[in-house]
């Protein structure tokens, strides 16, 4: 497993090279320049020592191993001496955002934070949800439980999120004014006030990502869940007078979870990419937000930098994933 | 064998539907018989005659919906199983009676080990903790002639062959010292020598345990082998029952005729193409108000169309005693000329 792990870490390398080879060139061939940004009352002089100063003349390639040696040398040096206080990076020039001037990274690592909470709460509890529903619907098909589950796994599921946000900010801020319609990044939680501000404001946006994520999971859930219960083991289990919690929580669910956390851990690196539209919907301050603000602006560091943190985290997931399947099923092992 | 010693398990008039879309199905039919203390049955039937749904019936293990009792008694140790709670059978089920399914490749749980798997009904029935549960697992695996035992309870199903899977799930319906095993085709997915093995297998472990088998199968020549007694199934209800001698030298009921008859002889002249029974068996949606076998067989008479016959004793003995047969014709029907209209 362990020579597995490393194999396909070292394969990895090759692959995240590729990948940011063309996320470059995708944004940078993409139509707009930074540079249609800059007013036009700026001085024609002005505006070139400014491309100038971004770096935007040097040909594609110097560009892009410029962005390579930042990515994989400054930045982690940076990281170091702020967790350290040591000084390894010496001022060496990082990867700067076009449009707010200050590191990438930073900027990222700002935004960070509203993204997690909303959206990673949103899958947790998605999960949460979604794993006891598929478990039921599955063991009392075509039930009411079931019946129901289904109609509300399709509405949840082939209803964009755009739609179900609106519908929410109608319902719950304008006719009946729960919750805030707008999420307020500046927000500290330092009391238990700010606490349940903190918790109001987050309702609304994490209720319809997670019954969004629920829906298809539950729906994952309960189909693998049915192919096993009808498995010959299950009645193996029976016949061995197991009673049915045992046989349905132990011998099927453990079956039937492999390919559901493979779904899980695969949908992972959405978490850090941000529900763009809902986070939009919303007004939440993060990296979903982050990266539009940054296509609107021809800001390329931020929207290469973002997109391929996203391109590591799938290959990382992925990773992850085979490597869950591999202890959940010992049929497969890698070695 | 005592054959007036109370029964391990009698069943009197069992019966058993199926909910479908498209009605009732009478998968079992008023179906009664007894099992003898370290006595092995033999329960033939082709496909869909009702021998596996019977079976499975007795111990509620058929998924219900769509299975439904209709009556009857089962009774085991002097309780009548249909009236027990799911709690109570479950208290049953793997510790006063062990199942054997058809496919060992499947009939396992392919993500815990067999130590895992073989403990289980010994720590939920015996009471046992992990070490006295691995022991007397070592000590199963090695019944059923698993070498290495110690080291193989930490392996998985995937790593094992038919046959040795097979040995497992033997050891799994033992493990609580069962007084019945029930055995639903469990050579029918093995090849030719690995049956005789689990042949052999079950035949001394009877010997040695004095256990009482139910032994379900379509294949003749393994019930001449294995079985005392032979109980033969059609239409969801019992056609034949006799000694398994007396079945072989005297078969009364066309069906079972019929099935002989299609067992190829090995020695003497070819007889020409094998003869096969044609037709399938009924699938009935109703409780059966005539013969079920009446569309197959070769000496069908209008008797057959109005009444569906009762077993009646052949050799004067009470009916599940001795030899009898559900078939209208008292004497042996004619052999050689076919009355058919």
């Amino acid at each position: 497993m362990l020579t597995y792990t490393l194999r396909r870490l070292l394969v990895a390398i090759p692959t995240l090279l590729l990948i940011s080879l063309v996320i470059f060139l995708l944004v940078d061939l993409a139509p707009g320049s930074p540079a249609s940004e800059i007013p036009l009352t700026v001085p024609a002089e002005v505006k070139a020592k400014m491309i100038e100063a971004m770096g935007i003349n040097e040909p594609v390639h110097i560009r892009y191993l410029l962005w390579l040696k930042q990515f994989f040398w400054t930045e982690p040096l940076y990281a170091i001496d702020a967790a350290f206080g040591t000084d390894f990076a010496d001022n060496a020039p990082r990867i700067i955002s076009y449009s707010s001037k200050v590191p990438v990274i930073d900027y990222i690592a700002e935004r960070l934070p509203q993204t997690l909470i909303v959206i990673g709460s949103a899958y947790v509890i998605a999960i949460l949800i979604a794993l006891p529903i598929g478990i039921y619907s599955a063991y009392r098909q075509y039930s009411w439980f079931d019946q129901i589950g289904t109609f509300v796994s399709m509405v949840g599921y082939s209803v964009p999120t755009f739609f179900t946000g609106l519908l929410a900010i109608i319902v719950f801020t304008s006719w009946l004014g729960w919750f805030p319609s707008i999420y307020n990044t500046s927000l500290r939680v330092v009391d238990w006030a700010s606490f349940k501000q903190q918790v109001t404001q987050m309702f609304l946006p994490v209720a319809v990502l997670a019954l969004f994520n629920a829906a298809e999971l539950s729906r994952y859930t309960r189909s693998s869940m049915l192919e096993n219960l009808s498995q010959d083991y299950a009645r193996t289990a029976r016949a061995k007078g197991m009673s049915e919690r045992t046989v349905v929580l132990k011998h099927v669910l453990r079956n039937s979870l492999i390919p559901v956390i493979t779904v899980i851990t695969l949908g992972m690196p959405a978490i850090f990419a941000g529900a763009i539209v809902t986070e939009q919907v919303f007004k939440i301050n993060g990296i979903g937000a982050a990266l539009i603000g940054a296509i609107h602006v021809n800001d390329l560091p931020v929207v290469q930098t973002i997109a391929f943190i996203t391109a590591i985290l799938i290959v990382l997931f992925n990773l992850v994933a085979d490597i869950l399947y591999g202890i959940l099923d010992p049929r497969i092992r890698y070695d | 064998m005592a054959e007036r010693a109370a029964p391990v398990l009698e069943v009197k008039g069992l019966r058993t539907i199926f909910r479908t879309r498209g009605g009732e199905v009478h998968a079992v039919n008023d179906v009664s018989f007894h099992l003898n203390r370290g006595e092995v049955l033999g329960v033939v039937g082709e496909s869909g005659s009702g021998k596996s749904v019977t079976m499975m019936s007795l111990i509620g293990l058929l998924p219900a919906p769509p299975a439904e009792n209709r009556g009857g008694e089962v009774l085991l140790g002097g309780r009548d199983l249909l009236k027990l709670d799911t709690r109570a059978l479950q208290e049953v089920r793997g510790a006063r009676v062990g199942f054997v399914f058809q496919d060992p490749m499947t009939s396992l749980n392919p993500v815990f080990t067999l130590g895992d798997q073989l403990m289980e009904p010994l720590r939920k029935h015996m009471g046992m903790d992990r070490t006295a549960a691995a022991n007397r697992a070592v000590e199963l695996l090695e019944l059923v002639g698993i070498p290495d035992a110690r080291r193989r309870l930490k392996a998985y199903p995937h790593q094992f062959s038919g046959g040795m899977r097979q040995r497992v799930m033997i050891a799994i319906a033992l493990a609580c010292d069962p007084d019945v095993l029930i055995a639903d085709e469990p050579t029918t997915a093995l090849d030719v020598t690995i049956q005789a093995q689990i042949l052999e297998l079950v035949k001394e472990l009877r010997h040695k345990l004095g256990m009482a088998i139910i032994w379900i199968t379509h294949d003749l020549g393994v019930i001449a082998g294995i079985a005392d007694r032979v109980l033969v199934m059609y239409g969801g209800q019992v056609v034949e029952q006799a000694p398994v001698r007396e079945l072989f030298a005297n078969p009364q009921h066309p069906y079972t005729r019929a099935l002989l008859r299609t067992i190829p002889a090995i020695s003497g002249p070819r007889e020409g193409r094998l003869k096969v029974i044609q037709g399938q068996p009924p699938i009935l949606m109703a409780p059966p108000a005539a013969c079920p076998f009446r569309a197959r067989c070769d000496y069908r008479h209008d008797r057959c169309d109005r009444e569906n016959p009762l077993r009646r004793a052949v050799d004067g003995r009470p009916v599940g005693q001795g030899h009898d047969v559900a078939c209208h014709w008292t004497a042996p029907a004619p052999v050689a000329e076919v009355i058919h209209a």
